[in-house]
This record gives C-alpha cells, sequence and structure tokens, in this order.
C-alpha cells in the first residue's frame, strides 16, 4: 500500500506516522501470558480471541461436514454412504454452522472486541458476564457435539417436530439441550452492547457520530434481545415432549406441529439479520477505508439497519407458504417480505456510491467487500423470487433454497467476516498478513463460491429438493460441478488459516493505523493497550471524515 | 415408463397452464434481477478501475442532492418488485382455489412412501396415474411426521400434516410421466419416498383402472410396499443381512426348524410377517425379523402377498411397469 501518491482532486492522503512504542506499557496481548489470564480474562479484547479461536474450531468441524454432504452428492444413488449417514452430515452442517459459527461469528469476535474501541471506551459495560457468555457459549456448543461423538443427529437444523420428538432414533436430546443453552449466550452479549452502547461513549460521541459498524451491532443486539427466548421457550418445549410426551407439537398427544414451526421462524427469520446486520457493518467500515471517503448516505444506512431489524419480525410466515398457513396470512406475509428487501437493496447501492470518485485501493479487505456485495445482491433478490407466492409453491424445500442461503450466509456473513479480519487483523495481532495470498484468497473463494452454488438455483429450478441423499440420475452433472466447485472454496478457506497464523510470527508489525482508516479504533496502538487508549481519544468532527468528501456532507450536516 | 433422463435438461417440464405460466413469472422476475443488479455490477467494476488511487479521474463533488436519489432508488426497485408480488399472489389465490368438480385423490404420506387412492377405489404406491383435460384435487393427509408432496411438472407441493388435510390442485393437458417427490426433510429414507406420476388421456386413464389399475397396478403397489417396509432391505440378494430370498418362494415346501414342511401359502406368509419368531420357524438362518403386527394395515398386507405370489425371478427390476400400451408420453 503506498501511503501517498497523487489522488485527483484536492483530497491528498496525509502520510502515516507510527507512534512512538517507547516506555509504552505492554499491550492487551503480551500483559500477561498465563494461560489463567486469558481464561479469566475480562479483557473485552481478550474475550473476543476467545471467541475467535472457537468458532474457527466449529468452522471447521461444519466445513468437515459439508464437504461430506457435497462427495455423497458426486453419485445419484448414493453409493458413498448410507442415507443415515448422510442424513446426520447434513444436520451437523446445518448445527453447527447456523448455531455455532453464524450467528455468534461477526458480534461475538469484532463486535466484542471492536465496540469498545470504536465509542472510546475502556471495555464493555458488564465484563464479568461478557467472559460468563463465553464460558456458556462454550458449554452449549460441547453439549452438542457429545451427541456427534455419541452417534449423530438427523434432524437437520430444524428439528421440526414430530421427527424430532418422536420418530429420530438419534442423540436428539443432547443437540436441543446445547443449542438452548448456547441461545443464553447471545442474550447476554446483545444486553452487554446495548447497554454499552447507551451509557458508554466517550464525551462527543453522539449517535450519529457513532461508525455503522456500531449501529449494526445495536440493531442486532436487540434481536438477540427480543427474538432469542422464543426459539428459547421453543426448544425447552421441544425438549420437554421428547423427555415427556407431553403435547405441544405431537399430532398424537394433542399438539399442533405447525406450532413449532411458527415458533422456530419467529425467532430464525430474525436471526438471518443476526447474521447479516453485523456483515453489512463491516462492509460499511472496510468500503469507505479502501474509497478514502465518507460512506454514502450515512443516515440512511444507519436508519436502515433499524428499520430492518424491526421489520424482520414480521416475515417469519414466509417460510409456510405450502405448509398450511391460511392463504390471507400467505398474502400478508409475501407482501411484507418484498419491504424488507428495499433497505437491503438501499445499503448495496449507497457501497457503490461510496466508491463513485473515491480514491481506490483494491486490498484484501476490499476484494472481500466486492465479492460481498456481489454475492449479497444475488442471495437477496432470489430471496424475492421465494417471496413470491406462485413462485414459492415450486421452488421452495429444493435446491433453489440452498443456494438463495448461502449466497446470503455465506456470501453475506462469511464474506464479511473474511473482509473484516483481514481490515483488523493488524489491529487484533499488532502483525500484517501477506497481502499477495490475502488477494488470491480472496478470488479463490469468489470463484470456488460461485462454482459451488450458482448451479444449486438450476438445480431447484429443475425439481431438485434439497436434503436428499439419493437424486434422479439427470441431476448429476449440476452436482458433480457444485462438488468440484467447493473443493476450490475448501482451498480459499484453507489459505487464509495457514498465512494468517504465519504472520502472527513472522508477519511484518503493523502500525497503528495501516490503511489510513477513520474510527477511534485506528487512534490506538496496535494492539491496543489493556484499557484500550492511552490518552483519552479525541472523537472526530463527523462520522467517516475521510479526505473525499462527498457532496452530501453538506446535505445532511454529517 | 420412467422420466426422460437427458443428461442436462435446463427447464422442467410444463403439464399445466399454471405451471407454464409460473414459467413466464420466473422469467420476467429474472429479467428484472438483471435490471437491478446489472448496472451495479458494471457500475462496481468501473469504478474500481477508474478511481484507483493516483489515476487522473475528476473527485471533484457532483452536485446531485443525495436525498433524492436515496429515495428514488429505494422507490423504485420497491414498486417495480410489487408488480410480482400482485402478480404471485394471483396466481397463487387461483391455484388455492379448486373447481368445484374437481376429482377428488386421496394422497397418504407416511414414513416413506405415498399411498394415493382413486375416486373409484383402486389405490398405488408412489406412483399415480391421473387423467389430463380434468382439474384434479390431492386430499393430502401424513400418518406420522410432516412430509410434503411435490409435484415439479406442475410447479406446485404442499405439506401433508398429520393433523389436518392439505390440498393441492391442477389439471394437467399434457400426458407423460414426470418425478413426484417428498419435499419436507422426514428422515432417513427422505430422499427414496416417491416415484413417477403419470398424465394419460381419460381414456386409458379409464383402462388403467379397469385393467392396469386393479391387477398390475396391486402387484406395483405390493412392491412398493415390499421396499417402504423395509422388506428388501434384508431379503434382496446382496443385502448385509442374508436373509432368504423371497423370490419363487410361495407355493414352495419350507422346512421348519422342528423337522416338519410346510406350503408357504398365503396363511404361512401372512404369519411370518406378523409373527416372525413364532413356532413355525423356518429352519436355517438366525431368525433377526422384526414383528410387523401393528404395523401394516390388513389390506396392505394383502397387497404385499399379492406380490410375493408374483414375485418368481429375483431381482426382477423395479416395480413392475403398471402402464398400459397406448399410454405413452
Ligand atoms: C438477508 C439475509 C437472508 C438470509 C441470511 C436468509 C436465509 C435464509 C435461510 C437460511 C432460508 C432457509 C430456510 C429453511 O431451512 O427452509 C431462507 C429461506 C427463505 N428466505 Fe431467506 N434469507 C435472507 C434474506 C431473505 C430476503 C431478503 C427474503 C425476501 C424478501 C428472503 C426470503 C426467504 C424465503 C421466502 C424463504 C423460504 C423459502 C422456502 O423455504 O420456500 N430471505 N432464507
Ligand atoms: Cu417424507
Amino acid at each position: 500500500m503506498s501511503a501517498s501518491g497523487s489522488i485527483g482532486g484536492t483530497a491528498r492522503r496525509e502520510p502515516h506516522t507510527p507512534e512512538s512504542t517507547i516506555g509504552r506499557k505492554p499491550d492487551y496481548l503480551h500483559a500477561e501470558s498465563t494461560l489463567r489470564s486469558w481464561f479469566l480474562t475480562t479483557d473485552h479484547k481478550r474475550i473476543a480471541l476467545l471467541y475467535l479461536a472457537s468458532i474457527t474450531g466449529f468452522f471447521v468441524i461444519g466445513a468437515v461436514a459439508a464437504g461430506v454432504v457435497r462427495l455423497a452428492l458426486i453419485v445419484p444413488n448414493g453409493a458413498i454412504m448410507t442415507n443415515d449417514t448422510y442424513n446426520k452430515a447434513f444436520t451437523i452442517h446445518g448445527v453447527v454452522m447456523v448455531w455455532f459459527f453464524l450467528i455468534p461469528s461477526i458480534p461475538a469476535t469484532f463486535g466484542n472486541f471492536l465496540i469498545p474501541l470504536m465509542i472510546g471506551a475502556k471495555d464493555l459495560a458488564f465484563p464479568k458476564l461478557n467472559l460468563t457468555s463465553w464460558y456458556v457459549f462454550m458449554a452449549g456448543a460441547l453439549f452438542t457435539l457429545v451427541s456427534v461423538v455419541l452417534g449423530g443427529v438427523d434432524t437437520g437444523w430444524t428439528f421440526y417436530a414430530p421427527l424430532s420428538t418422536a420418530f429420530s432414533n438419534t442423540w436428539v436430546l443432547p443437540a436441543l439441550i446445547g443449542v438452548t443453552i448456547v441461545g443464553f449466550s447471545s442474550i447476554l452479549t446483545g444486553l452487554n452492547f446495548v447497554v454499552t452502547i447507551h451509557t458508554m461513549r466517550a464525551p462527543g460521541m453522539t449517535w450519529f457520530k457513532l461508525p455503522i459498524f456500531v449501529w449494526a451491532h445495536y440493531a442486532t443486539s436487540l434481536i438477540f434481545l427480543l427474538a432469542t427466548p422464543v426459539i428459547t421457550t421453543a426448544l425447552i418445549l421441544l425438549i420437554a415432549e421428547r423427555a415427556f410426551h407431553i403435547g405441544v407439537f405431537d399430532p398424537a398427544y394433542g399438539g399442533d406441529p405447525v406450532l413449532f414451526q411458527h415458533l422456530f421462524w419467529f425467532y430464525s427469520h430474525p436471526a438471518v439479520y443476526i447474521m447479516v446486520l453485523p456483515g453489512m457493518g463491516v462492509i460499511s467500515e472496510i468500503v469507505p477505508a479502501f474509497a478514502q471517503k465518507k460512506l454514502f448516505g450515512y443516515r440512511f444506512v444507519a436508519y436502515a439497519s433499524i428499520g430492518l431489524a424491526s421489520v424482520t419480525f414480521f416475515v417469519w410466515g414466509h417460510h409456510m407458504f405450502v405448509n398450511g398457513q391460511s392463504d390471507l396470512a400467505s398474502l400478508v406475509f409475501s407482501a411484507l417480505s418484498f419491504a424488507v428487501a428495499v433497505p437491503s437493496a438501499v445499503k448495496v447501492y449507497n457501497w457503490t456510491a461510496t466508491i463513485h470518485k473515491g480514491a481506490l485501493r483494491l486490498d484484501t479487505p476490499m476484494l472481500y467487500a466486492m465479492g460481498y456485495i456481489g454475492l449479497f445482491v444475488l442471495g437477496g433478490l432470489t430471496g424475492l423470487y421465494l417471496a413470491t407466492l406462485a413462485i414459492n409453491q415450486h421452488i421452495h424445500a429444493t435446491y433453489f433454497v440452498v443456494a438463495h442461503f448461502h449466497y446470503i450466509m455465506v456470501g453475506g456473513t462469511v464474506l464479511a467476516f473474511l473482509g473484516g479480519l483481514h481490515f483488523w487483523w493488524p489491529k487484533f495481532t499488532g502483525r500484517m498478513y501477506s497481502e499477495p495470498w490475502g488477494r488470491v484468497s480472496a478470488l479463490l473463494i469468489f470463484l470456488g463460491f460461485n462454482v459451488t452454488f450458482f448451479p444449486q438455483f438450476i438445480l431447484g429450478y429443475l425439481g431438485m429438493p434439497r436434503r436428499y441423499a439419493t437424486y434422479p440420475a439427470e441431476f448429476q452433472l449440476l452436482n458433480v460441478l457444485s462438488s468440484a466447485g467447493a473443493t476450490i472454496l475448501a482451498a480459499g478457506y484453507l489459505f487464509p488459516m495457514l498465512y494468517l497464523v504465519y504472520s502472527l510470527w513472522f508477519g511484518r508489525k503493523a502500525p497503528a493505523n495501516p490503511w489510513n482508516a477513520k474510527g477511534l479504533e485506528w487512534e490506538t496502538s496496535s494492539p491496543p493497550p489493556t484499557h484500550n487508549f492511552l490518552s483519552p481519544p479525541e472523537v472526530p468532527r463527523i462520522p467517516y471524515d475521510y479526505p473525499i468528501q462527498a457532496q452530501e456532507s453538506r446535505d445532511q450536516h454529517g | 415408463m420412467t422420466p426422460s433422463h437427458d443428461s442436462l435438461q435446463l427447464w422442467p417440464a410444463a403439464v399445466s397452464a399454471t405451471a407454464t405460466e409460473t414459467d413466464l413469472l420466473i422469467l420476467a422476475f429474472t429479467v428484472l434481477t438483471l435490471l437491478l443488479t446489472v448496472p451495479v455490477f458494471v457500475a462496481i467494476t468501473y469504478f474500481a478501475l477508474r478511481y484507483r488511487e493516483g489515476s487522473e479521474a475528476d473527485r471533484s463533488p457532483s452536485g446531485i442532492r443525495s436525498n433524492l436519489i436515496e429515495i428514488s432508488w429505494m422507490l423504485i426497485p420497491f414498486l417495480l418488485t410489487l408488480i410480482f408480488f400482485v402478480w404471485g399472489a394471483r396466481l397463487y389465490v387461483h391455484s388455492k382455489n379448486p373447481p368445484p368438480d374437481a376429482m377428488v385423490v386421496e394422497a397418504i404420506g407416511r414414513q416413506w412412501m405415498w399411498k394415493f387412492q382413486h375416486p373409484t377405489g383402486q389405490s398405488e404406491i408412489n406412483n399415480l396415474h391421473l387423467p389430463i383435460g380434468q382439474p384434479i384435487r390431492l386430499h393430502i393427509i401424513s400418518q406420522d411426521v410432516i412430509h410434503a408432496l411435490y409435484l415439479p411438472a406442475v410447479r406446485m407441493q404442499v405439506a401433508a400434516l398429520p393433523d389436518r388435510y392439505t390440498d393441492l390442485w391442477f389439471k394437467a393437458d399434457k400426458v407423460g410421466t414426470y418425478h413426484l417427490y417428498c419435499s419436507e426433510y422426514c428422515g432417513t429414507d427422505h430422499s427414496v419416498m416417491g416415484g413417477e406420476v403419470t398424465f394419460m388421456n381419460p381414456g386409458d386413464y379409464q383402462d388403467w383402472l379397469t385393467h392396469a389399475g386393479a391387477q398390475q397396478g396391486k402387484v406395483a403397489a405390493g412392491r412398493a410396499l415390499y421396499e417402504a417396509y423395509g422388506c428388501a432391505g434384508c431379503h434382496e440378494p446382496g443385502s448385509a443381512v442374508k436373509a432368504p430370498s423371497l423370490a419363487g418362494l410361495y407355493g414352495s415346501q419350507v422346512k421348519l426348524t422342528d423337522g416338519r414342511t410346510v406350503t408357504a401359502d398365503d396363511a404361512w406368509l401372512r404369519e411370518k410377517i406378523l409373527n416372525p419368531n413364532g413356532d413355525r420357524l423356518a429352519g436355517g438362518g438366525k431368525q433377526v425379523m422384526p414383528s410387523f403386527a401393528g404395523r401394516i394395515p390388513a389390506d396392505e398386507l394383502g397387497t404385499l402377498i399379492d406380490f410375493l405370489k408374483s414375485y418368481s425371478a429375483p431381482a426382477a427390476g423395479k416395480a413392475a411397469d403398471a402402464t398400459p400400451p397406448g399410454a405413452t408420453r
């Protein structure tokens, strides 16, 4: 990255002066190095790294299960493994990826690390609660993994009753208990963020000076707090029904199986935004930094975060158009789903407009961000296909849905996660990663992803149902293509794991602000000292105070 | 008669007017999608190249009022997509209201098979024969978990719930044989729960009902039960359990463990299925077969035994072809 250079117009990038390290207190990583100091830490930054290590581990487990699934689908008749093994593989893939990777990923790692830094605070409001939530998370995850060790679960990550309560002979209870426990961790994290953002902002850090990352996490935390108790209730009822045969969901005991679907999606659709909003927050930091330009439509994007978090509670019924729901309900849920798509679209156009007339650097985080925009747009618009009633009747529960939510969740969450990881890696670790390898990984992942998942839109439209261990022979070609793509994708994931770890020992030492980025987290050293700032940070005049200002900062007075 | 298995087909067959209109809706939606996304992709690529750091591009403020842009780029896509909401909703409401003269076929889902019963009483398993040119209403329920009946050729599916009836209606106007699936994950053999739907000319359908439906259809149904209840999993050659083959068993002499010999007739088969470890145990293999008492309803037991009667050659291929000549696609 060249630190200066002629960039048209009047703006000029200020050369960066690395701050002196002489006589400084040790940073948070080196302050203490015993295991005890890590496992009993109340420093939000260390807790963030505990989460980072854990969710990376879960991602690997989920990815291996995905590999098993793609391997099985190379042949149509399921010759490679039994249907039972296949079902267990896709179940554990879904359970681990959704509950133990996607939902905690960005909030628990980047959110934990960055929110206090970004608002100029010393820590989160409740540091001990923060550590507790990590232990709760790990306890839940281990519970669920026990079920895998014992022999697996075959209910799918959605745990629909009465399959899960009365008909499955697998280890459903430990899996359910684990997922229930993890919910409490989300609630604690959400609570901590909301209180922190309300009460611990540095003097002068008004709401409309907060980075979009913080807005996005505020909105996410509201979903954590309002929606998680619903899934917790539903899962506890499911556990009770499986253990004691109470008739809540199982018609054999007078229950209603559709009730479970309502409770499940009342949480799980908003959960989609738990996965997506933090990713949008990350992209809203990366794009301005690499365009050196203020985020276009800052206020609109902030409002859109809260708007999305609110409307998302009213569209759960679009998962049940073909499940015996009344036609009127379906019409209403379909219409409301169209209304969610719009604020999502707004963000994409804002990022594009931010790049316009910027001074662009195509470093790894920016490559990931651009990949994100492409995949997210496709994922979002195919969501509209699903929300269209007549189309849903055909592609519901087919591979079209699988492709759609992977574009949203992998495209949206994972690419934002990796982009953010590269962007803040110097801040987290005090080291620079290898830029050329970073670019290779971003390109491989984008390519591998599309080869894997695009064919699945076609498969779904042709009528291949999801969760199929065997399939008619005419679908083989597209399935083989998809599995080949998954191989490229796997390589793409492997690269960052290698060169990022390598950089911990051999990477160049990072300056406080390697990207010339704005935001308080870049005002302190890399890695930051234990209490984040040595002297109180100076809150900027406007958010995203980059050299190239768009016209709109005049329109909207920041 | 199996569906055509072209190695790479890019458009699913459509057999009803609703299916054709659904395709049109999807095509039009795709055009809109391209309209909304291609400019973004082109713009991002173009900006990324033109505004690279150090390039000589003009970066003076453009003077466009951003509030106006924001509002227009929110409103225009929203209004455009609303057209599709209305279109999709109309089609959906139409597809939810069957005409009163529709022919009602009962469909029952169960781990892991579909049973269909025609208005005239004939029933079949996993396969479904229907006349064209006549509105059909499938009246669907499940006996255990949630399943879903999916007919891609008419672009429709609906859940089979264990506690209430759901409906699916359509009017096919092209003969042919197409896939029929279970599309709601329902446990181990979810992916093999299904078969084929065959649309026939009304005359051929009547023929099928009187001849094939009653005769061959019954054998095919028995074969499907033989597979659905897991008999095939143990008794077919090559299975891990190595249970004796049942092909050609009917009418043969069976030696029992206590030395007696019996004829494998209806009564003996019936007893072996319901009470495999009773006193009339066949000699040879260990008894590992589970009892099916209470699991197989009486009518299905009859169908199953009818199949065993006609089951002569081992591995005689999939379900006997129940389609009479003339009912080709
Ligand atoms: C923004 C991030 C989004 C994520 C992470 C996401 C994720 C998902 C997931 C996981 C499913 C599969 C559920 C299952 O297992 O059956 C799904 C289905 C669905 N999504 Fe999305 N989605 C997102 C956006 C949207 C949007 C914007 C819409 C519509 C405006 C939408 C509409 C739907 C519909 C209607 C279904 C049900 C499909 C069906 O089962 O027929 N989604 N989505
Ligand atoms: Cu099923």
